[in-house]
């Protein structure tokens, strides 16, 4: 018999199961004739090939598993055992030259005849970078800290209003407005930490949503100030020292003879975000090795332990929310200054739903996990909006725009099923007693002479 | 006797309620300077509500809780103290702070009190050597200038923080862990962790360590482990210890002065060996009519 023969055996057994299951609801069904009596219709030839089907199906499984199976072992055991790739080591490096060069990557695609580099530049560069600089401010908060702010959109939206008021209503530049954005949205991070200190968890969760409710209901009511529905538009674009990016006469662009296009300030405003994000990063990494950021930590893991080694928790959670508030109002001062056109209408809950989602599933605390959810995330939906190719398959009324939100769905519940924790679940300690061996960089014993 | 010739804390009719039910009820005992003082009880007498309002976990109803740094305060330095509306006082020495006026934390980082709990609360998904490292979050604080200097990366935060890290290495060779340094704290076995507690509660350099249960769930020869550990500590770092127990060979063995309660009176308080053979003790833990009681402590022993 053999492995063929077992398969065939489970096989048998699973379309007998299927053929018992299916004969009530399959092979009989009730139907109303035109003289409104019920008929009985008998579908035998259906259930037949359903229980083939599954019988063929569990045949193929029961065979394939196993070897499977032996293929991933040896996968594993290599990685744990052998060093680590080459490629893993300059891993950052690549990612951060791909970064920088990416304006010109899109340049490039354009010139081949692929989407504008506008739309590139746009839609998944700056988008994808935005929600890469929220996520890891909203990691501050939820993955070191582990207090569930369901609210976060709040100090972005608090960011894009103060930085489009003060460059447009007082007059500010744009890099003085930035970091005041973000001092105000820190502010505002204070504000709803003190009356949530008591609360953790699932309260903690419903407050900071309510919070960020009033947050935009404010922004919608206060007219006078925020323009309610109509929001702020015709904010200033920043400049640098004093001389436009724009292709008008004037402009940097024109005054070092470059052919007028709206791609430059488009590429300028990408770098300022990337800088933005760059220091978020490098701010982020150097706090979780502080005091501060190890008391983070620590208050996730277990708050009355915390407190009985003298770690004030009042001051490290508000600290938590403020620090995550910051890079939330630096991002939305970007966002104003990028799009010059803020509304209520950009800070709903579906935002901090999103940024929320980036951060569990990057896998809490992880700072390369949340930058490859922001990724897959928000590049995967706008790819989704291109997908006509599967016009092919589906017919020409199919308009994937339209089913982007249930792949959307469906791929958070597949990541959720295969990865639990996160994409990047593994914690990369503090401090290390001994040093980690050099990666990538396998030490041969040297030949003997 | 050194509890009342030296004391370093000083429990003064200390009540805890929780609304009709009376936890501790009028308890005063001191903890004398370089011992280690046991609470011991039946459950349910009290001695881990005792605990909580020492380190500040719990507001005591009433009582006053009086601990010296360097030296002993005289009763009437004590009583000015609790007159005013002050919590501690401010370069004296001796130094006294009144804990039952201060937050929890405040307890551990100023007064230098630390614990351990039943219920071991580690970091789990920190490393062994970072909860060490998080214990000395104070004087780090401190050093890294409320992190902006450490932010920006001075030589006066690397200089601390190197010397935090070989405090915790230091103390990790106490407790014999030194080689899972950097696994998860929640991956270590049972018996590790309760070392680990221990360790970490030293990190934070008290002058009072408060351990709750530390033999619980402890084979026999990690008990006489622990037994050494406390008595090291005791001898190298001269920190007294307070700890609650119930496994008696541990608390028979280590113990210079032992203070029993039940439904959160005292009933006895004296050196381990008088203690043991305290009749009113040995009725709180066998159960005997409550007359024979009477009539043991009238008469004597037969």
């Amino acid at each position: 018999m053999g492995k063929a023969g077992d398969a065939f055996k489970s096989a048998l057994l699973a379309a007998l199961v299927t053929l018992g299951l299916a004969f009530p609801i399959v092979a009989l069904r009730t139907d109303t004739n035109l003289s409104n009596q019920l008929v009985l219709t008998e579908r035998w030839g259906l259930t037949f090939i359903l229980a083939a089907v599954v019988g063929a199906g569990v045949f193929l499984l029961t065979l394939v598993r196993p070897v499977l199976a032996a293929r991933a072992t040896p996968k594993v055991s290599s990685r744990t055992a052998a060093p680590p790739h080459p490629f893993r080591r300059y891993l950052p490096r690549i990612g951060l030259a791909l970064l920088i060069a990416f304006p010109l990557i899109a340049s490039g695609i354009a010139a081949a005849g692929g989407p504008g580099a506008l739309k590139l530049l746009d839609n998944y560069g700056i988008q994808i970078l935005t929600y890469v600089l929220l996520g890891w401010g909203l990691n501050i908060v939820v993955g070191l800290a582990g207090l569930l702010d369901l609210g976060y959109v709040a100090f972005y939206a608090v960011g894009a209003y103060s930085s489009a008021l003060l460059t447009k209503t007082f007059g500010l530049s744009f890099w003085l407005a930035l970091p005041l954005a973000g001092i105000l949205a820190a502010f505002w991070g204070l504000l709803i930490g003190f009356p949530v200190l008591r609360l953790r968890g699932d309260y903690l969760a419903i407050v900071t949503l309510a919070f960020a409710e009033i947050v935009r209901l404010v922004l919608i009511n206060w007219v006078p100030v925020t323009g309610g529905y109509a929001g702020l538009s015709s904010i200033p674009k920043p400049t640098l020292f004093g001389y436009s990016l724009g292709s008008e006469p004037g402009g940097i662009p024109s005054l070092i003879g470059l052919p007028p296009s709206p791609v430059y300030r488009l590429a300028f405003m990408y770098y300022l975000l990337l800088a933005l994000a760059l220091f978020t990063y490098w701010v982020t990494q150097k706090l979780r090795s502080l005091p501060v950021g190890r008391a983070w930590e620590a208050m996730r893991e277990d708050e009355i332990a915390c407190r009985s080694l003298g770690i004030n928790t009042v001051t490290t959670k508000l600290s938590a929310f403020a620090t995550g508030a910051f890079f939330g109002g630096l991002a939305g001062a970007f966002f104003s200054a990028h799009q010059s056109f803020v509304s209520p209408k950009s800070f709903e809950f579906m935002e901090s739903a999103v940024i929320v989602a980036i951060v569990v599933l990057g896998g809490l605390g992880s700072a390369v996990g949340v930058a490859i959810a922001a990724v897959v995330m928000i590049g995967g939906t706008e790819l989704l909006r291109e997908l006509d190719a599967l016009k092919a398959v589906f017919g020409n009324d199919f308009d994937p725009a339209q089913y982007r939100m249930l792949l959307f769905g469906l791929a958070m519940v597949l990541l959720m099923i295969w990865r639990p924790k996160g994409l990047i679940s593994t914690r990369e300690p503090t401090v290390r007693l001994k040093p980690q061996p050099a990666r990538g960089a396998p030490s041969f014993p040297s030949a003997a002479e | 006797m050194r509890w009342l010739a030296q004391p370093l804390l000083t429990v003064d009719h200390l009540s805890m309620r929780f609304g009709g039910l009376v936890a501790v009820n009028d308890l005063s005992f001191t903890v004398g300077r370089g011992d280690i003082t046991a609470l011991i009880g039946p459950n349910g007498a009290g001695k881990t509500t005792v605990f909580n309002c020492i380190t500040g976990f719990y507001k005591p109803t009433s009582g006053r809780l009086a601990l010296a740094h360097g030296g002993t305060v005289a009763p009437k330095a004590v009583d000015a103290l609790t007159r005013s509306d002050q919590r501690r006082t401010h370069g004296a020495t001796p130094e006294l702070f009144l804990l039952e006026r201060m937050p929890d934390h405040a307890i551990a980082s100023e007064a230098r009190v630390a614990r351990t709990f039943q219920n071991i609360r580690l970091f789990a998904g920190m490393t062994v050597l970072e909860n060490l490292i998080v214990a000395q979050h104070k004087t780090l604080m401190k050093a890294s200038g409320f992190s902006l200097g450490g932010l920006l990366g001075l030589s006066k935060y690397r200089a601390a923080e190197r010397k935090a890290f070989e405090l915790a290495k230091a103390w990790l060779e106490v407790v014999g862990l030194i080689d899972r340094a950097d696994d998860p704290a929640g991956d270590l076995p049972y018996g590790a962790q309760r070392r680990l507690e221990i360790a970490r509660a030293m990190c934070t350099n008290p002058v009072l360590l408060c351990l709750d249960e530390p033999a619980a769930g402890l084979n026999n020869k990690e008990s006489a482990e622990l037994t050494r550990l406390l008595r090291g500590i005791r001898e190298q770092t001269g920190v007294s210890i307070l700890l609650i127990e119930h496994d008696m060979s541990v608390v028979m063995d280590i113990s210079d002065h032992v203070v029993v309660i039940e439904y959160g009176v005292k009933i006895a308080d004296d050196t381990a060996a008088s203690v043991k053979n305290d009749p009113k003790v040995i009725a709180a833990y066998l159960g005997v009519d409550d007359d024979e009681v009477a009539l043991s402590t009238g008469g004597g022993p037969p």
